[in-house]
C-alpha cells in the first residue's frame, strides 16, 4: 500500500482526495478521513504527501521490492516556492535536499487572452510568434533542400555514394 | 444505490480531451485564436494541477529550443535524430513542424515560472544532451495548468471521457463525446464542431514487473490508460505503427529514467560480467550491423537497439546491465544532482535506493527493460494517423487540416499522434499548439455552419452502456453470500459466477499481452501462431465485458480504462499479425529480420465503428529531409 494515511492526524480536508491524478485517494465517511482506495493503480507519485497540509499522508514503497525502514520527508512551500525532501536510508544516513519549484508567483501566469489579438489565423505562425524572440529565426523555418524519397532510407543513402 | 444520475449535455466549438501537456497546449493556443469568437472546452478526469504523465513532475524538458544560433540545433538535425532513432520509419513532416514552433514553447514556459537552468555566464538555458534543457520541475505540471485553465472557456475535471459520438447524417465525422462524472455521477455529454484528443497513452496493458502490491509500479504513469487510442479507433480512426510498442531500459523496479546519468553525469553501463554496452562499443556494432543494418552505426544508437542488447544480455545469462554511477560521482555536489533528478520526478527511486541501502556513490546499479508501454511522443512511433502541415508535408500526408486524424473533426495532439516520437512534454505541447490552431481555422472556415447531429435515442443508449456494469453489479450481487465491500474498495479476489471487477478484466488481459504479445515474460518474442491465439483471447475477453461489474463510480472508471485498454491491445494485436517482420521492441520468431526492401512503411489498424471490423493496409513512408 504505497501510501497511506495516519488517522490521528488526517483532519478530513480532502486535498489528497483532490489532486490524486489516479482516483485513488478516497473519502470514508464513518471516519471522515482520506484512505488509499485503490493501492494496486498508485504510481507513488506522491502529490498527495506534498499536498497534505497536516503532513498526515505518508509512503511506504512497494512490498514488492522495498524493505522496510527507509523514510521520506516532503515539504512543498508555495510561499517560498522551494521544495524540500529528507531522504532516510534503512541503515540510518540521512540526505537533506531543497529544490525551487517555481520563479514567478502562484496565479500571475498569463492566459491566452492576456496577450495581444493577432489576425493571421491563416499562416502556420503560433501565439507570439510573429515576435522573433519567440519563434527563434527570422521566419518560420522550411526544409532547406527538401527531398522525396519513397521507402528505405539506407538503400537511398547507398545509392546516392555509388 | 440509486442510479438514476442526471444528463449534462455541454455545447461547445472545440473540446479538448485530456488536460496533460498536449491538452493544455491546445486549449492556450486554441483561445489564443478563438477570442470573441468561438468556445474552447476542456475535458480531464483528474485535477488539471497535476494530472497526465508529468503530474508527479519531471527534471527536463525534454525537447528544447531551436534558433539560428549555432550553438542551438536546427530542425533538420532533430529530423535526422528521430528518423534513425526509430529505424526509419517515421513522419518527418510532423516531427519538423514541432521542432521549428519549440522556442515560442519554451519561452513561455519560462515567461510562466518553470525554473530552467541556465548557464551563469551567458544567461543561456543549460543543455543535457543535444534536445534537452534540464529543469526543476516538480511543479512542471501546475505552471502549466494555471495559462491552460485561465484560458478556457469551460473546464470539467473528474469527468472521464468513454465513448466518442459520431454525426448521424454524415458518414465519418465526430460529432462530440460522451463521458461520466466520476465524482457524482453526472452522465456528460459534449457536442462539438472538433474534437482535439489529447488524452494519455497506455500503461498496464502488458503485465507490469511487479505483480503483488506494487502492480501498479510501471514506468509510465498507471493513470495513462490508453484514451489516446481508444477514443480515435472507436471513432473509426486509422492507427499508424501500432506494432512499435516502446519498451525503455530503467533502473530496476523503481523504473527511474537513465538519460540523465549518461548524458548529464557521463555514467556508463556494463553488463554483469563488467562488459561496457552504453556507450556502444564499436565492435558490438559491427555485430549489430547484421541485424539492424546502418542503424546500428547510428550515432547516438537508436534505443530499440539500445533496449535489444540489454534484454540480449539479460537472456544469454551476461545481465542484469548495470548503471556504474559510482564512478562519476566524486562529490556530494554531483550525487545531490542524481537524487535531486529523481525527486522531481520518480521519487520511488530515491526511496528505493534508501530502502535497499544502494549508496548509488559506492556502487552500481541494475538495469531491466521494462513492460511493453503503447503511445506517441516518447522512444515510438506507434499512435494514430494524422494530416501533416500544408506548407511542408507531402501530398500523401494532407487530407485535412492539421494534426486532423481520419475522421472529419477529430484531431490528435501529444500521445495520439505516431509516427513523431521524441516529443516528450515539451513537444506535446507544441503539438497541442498546433492542433489548437489547426481547429480553430477549421470551426471558424470549413465548420462554421456545421451543428452536430445527435439524437437523444443515441444518447440514452450510450447513457445504459455506461452504467451497465454498476446496474449489473448491484442487479447480481445478491446471488452469493461474500459480504459488500467498503463503497471504493474492490474486492479483487471476490468470486461470482456472473461478473467479473476491473481488476480481473485488467489481468485477464495482462496475461494475453504478455503471453502471446511479446512482454517481458517471453522476452518480447512472439510468432503468427501465438498473435493468432491472442486475437481470439482478446475477442472473448471484449465478449465477457458484458459482465463487467462496477461497485462503485471509482470501479466505474476502472472498467473503462481497462476497455480502452482492450482496445488499444486489439489494435497492436492486429498489427502485429499484419506485420511480416521484427522492427522495433520485438521480435516476430516468423519473421526475425528487418526487411528493408519491402516493408519500409506505414502501417494502419482501423476498427469500423458500424460492423466492429478490424481491417489492414499499409502506405509508404516518405523522405523530406536529405539523408
Amino acid at each position: 500500500m504505497p501510501t497511506f494515511v495516519y488517522a490521528s492526524l488526517c483532519k478530513g480536508c480532502g486535498k489528497c482526495v483532490d489532486i490524486c491524478p489516479a482516483d485513488n485517494m478516497q473519502y470514508n465517511p464513518k471516519l471522515r478521513k482520506a484512505y488509499n482506495a485503490d493501492p494496486a493503480s498508485c504510481a507513488e507519485c506522491l502529490n498527495c504527501v506534498k499536498y497534505c497540509p497536516e503532513h498526515a499522508v505518508d509512503v511506504r514503497p512497494y512490498a514488492d521490492f522495498a524493505p522496510l525502514g527507509a523514510r521520506v520527508g516532503v515539504v512543498r512551500d508555495t510561499k517560498k516556492n522551494i521544495i524540500y525532501w529528507r531522504i532516510v536510508f534503512r541503515d540510518g544516513t540521512v540526505y537533506d535536499f531543497a529544490s525551487p519549484i517555481r520563479t514567478t508567483p502562484w496565479g500571475s501566469a498569463k492566459g491566452a487572452t492576456d496577450f495581444p489579438e493577432r489576425q493571421d489565423l491563416d499562416s502556420e505562425l503560433l501565439a507570439l510568434e510573429d515576435n522573433p524572440e519567440f519563434l527563434g529565426f527570422p521566419e518560420l523555418p522550411k526544409p532547406k533542400q527538401p527531398v522525396r524519397i519513397v521507402g528505405s532510407i539506407i538503400k537511398a543513402k547507398q545509392q546516392g555514394s555509388k | 444505490m440509486s442510479l438514476h444520475f442526471p444528463t449534462k449535455v455541454v455545447e461547445t466549438d472545440i473540446l479538448v480531451v485530456g488536460g496533460g501537456m498536449a491538452g493544455c497546449g491546445a486549449v492556450f493556443e486554441a483561445k489564443y485564436w478563438c477570442r470573441g469568437k468561438c468556445k474552447v472546452t476542456l475535458v480531464e478526469k483528474a485535477n488539471l494541477e497535476k494530472s497526465g504523465a508529468v503530474g508527479m513532475g519531471l527534471s527536463a524538458t525534454n525537447l528544447g529550443v531551436f534558433t539560428t544560433d549555432p550553438d542551438d540545433p536546427k530542425p533538420e538535425e532533430f529530423v535526422q535524430y528521430v528518423r534513425n532513432d526509430l529505424l526509419g520509419v517515421v513522419r518527418e513532416d510532423l516531427v519538423y513542424d514541432i521542432a521549428r514552433h519549440m522556442t515560442s514553447t519554451i519561452k513561455l514556459f519560462d515567461m510562466w515560472g518553470l525554473p530552467l537552468w541556465r548557464d551563469p555566464k551567458t544567461g543561456k538555458y543549460l543543455r543535457t544532451g543535444r534536445w534537452q534543457h534540464p529543469i526543476h520541475g516538480e511543479s512542471y505540471k501546475a505552471i502549466i495548468a494555471e495559462p491552460c485553465k485561465k484560458s478556457a472557456d469551460e473546464v470539467y475535471e473528474r469527468v472521464f471521457v468513454t465513448h466518442p459520438l459520431l454525426d448521424e447524417e454524415r458518414p465519418n465525422r465526430i460529432a462530440g463525446v460522451v463521458g461520466f462524472g466520476v465524482r457524482d455521477g453526472t452522465f456528460y455529454v459534449f457536442k462539438a464542431k472538433a474534437v482535439i484528443v489529447a488524452a494519455g497513452g497506455t500503461s498496464l496493458l502488458y503485465r507490469p514487473r511487479s505483480v503483488g502490491e506494487g502492480l501498479g509500479r510501471a514506468w509510465y504513469p498507471t493513470w495513462a490508460n490508453g484514451s489516446a487510442y481508444a477514443i480515435p479507433l472507436l471513432a473509426g480512426a486509422e492507427t499508424v505503427n501500432f506494432e512499435f510498442r516502446l519498451v525503455v531500459v530503467r533502473f530496476k523496479d523503481a523504473y527511474g529514467p537513465v538519460g540523465f546519468p549518461y548524458l548529464l553525469l557521463k555514467m556508463r553501463s556494463t553488463d554483469s560480467k563488467g562488459q561496457q554496452w552504453e556507450p556502444l562499443p564499436d565492435e558490438a556494432k559491427a555485430q549489430l550491423s547484421k541485424i539492424f543494418y546502418d542503424y546500428a552505426w547510428a550515432r547516438p544508437t537508436p534505443t530499440p537497439i539500445r533496449t535489444w542488447v540489454t534484454i540480449q544480455n539479460l537472456k544469454e545469462g551476461r545481465g542484469p546491465d548495470l548503471m556504474q554511477t559510482q564512478e562519476r560521482l566524486p562529490d556530494e555536489e554531483s550525487l545531490k544532482v542524481l537524487f535531486e533528478d529523481y525527486l522531481d520526478m520518480t521519487p520511488t527511486q530515491a526511496l528505493y535506493w534508501a530502502s535497499q541501502n544502494i549508496h548509488p556513490q559506492k556502487q552500481p546499479s541494475e538495469l531491466v527493460p521494462t513492460e511493453p508501454y503503447l503511445q506517441g511522443s516518447h522512444g515510438s512511433s506507434a499512435g494514430m494517423w494524422a494530416s501533416g502541415p500544408p506548407d511542408i508535408a507531402p501530398e500523401e500526408y494532407r487530407w485535412g487540416p492539421n494534426r486532423m486524424l481520419t475522421v472529419e473533426g477529430l484531431f490528435g495532439a501529444g500521445d495520439t499522434v505516431g509516427a513523431s516520437g521524441h516529443k516528450f512534454s515539451s513537444g506535446s505541447f507544441t503539438e497541442g499548439r498546433i492542433a489548437g490552431k489547426s481547429a480553430v481555422r477549421y470551426v471558424l472556415g470549413p465548420a462554421k455552419d456545421y451543428k452536430p447531429v445527435v439524437s437523444n435515442d443515441t444518447i440514452e443508449r450510450y447513457k445504459e452502456i455506461v452504467y451497465r456494469p454498476m446496474e449489473w453489479y448491484h442487479k447480481n450481487k445478491p446471488l452469493t453470500t461474500t459480504p459488500e465491500m467498503p463503497p471504493q474498495l474492490t474486492n479483487w479476489f471476490e468470486v461470482h459466477p456472473n461478473y467479473l471487477n476491473w481488476y480481473q478484466l485488467l489481468v485477464r488481459l495482462q496475461k494475453i499481452m504478455d503471453e502471446y504479445v511479446a512482454g517481458w515474460g517471453m522476452f518480447y518474442t512472439t510468432n503468427m501462431y501465438m498473435l493468432g491465439r491472442a486475437w481470439e483471447l482478446l475477442k472473448m475477453l471484449e465478449e465477457d465485458f458484458r459482465f463487467a461489474a462496477a461497485a462503485s463510480l471509482h470501479e466505474l472508471l476502472r472498467v473503462w480504462e481497462t476497455y480502452h485498454r482492450l482496445i488499444v491491445g486489439q489494435a497492436v494485436t492486429f498489427s502485429m499479425m499484419n506485420r511480416k517482420e521484427s522492427r522495433g521492441y520485438y521480435l516476430n520468431a516468423d519473421y526475425p529480420y528487418i526487411d528493408e526492401d519491402n516493408w519500409h512503411v506505414f502501417t494502419h489498424v482501423r476498427r469500423d465503428p458500424k460492423t466492429g471490423q478490424w481491417s489492414f493496409r499499409t502506405s509508404p513512408v516518405i523522405h523530406i529531409i536529405p539523408p
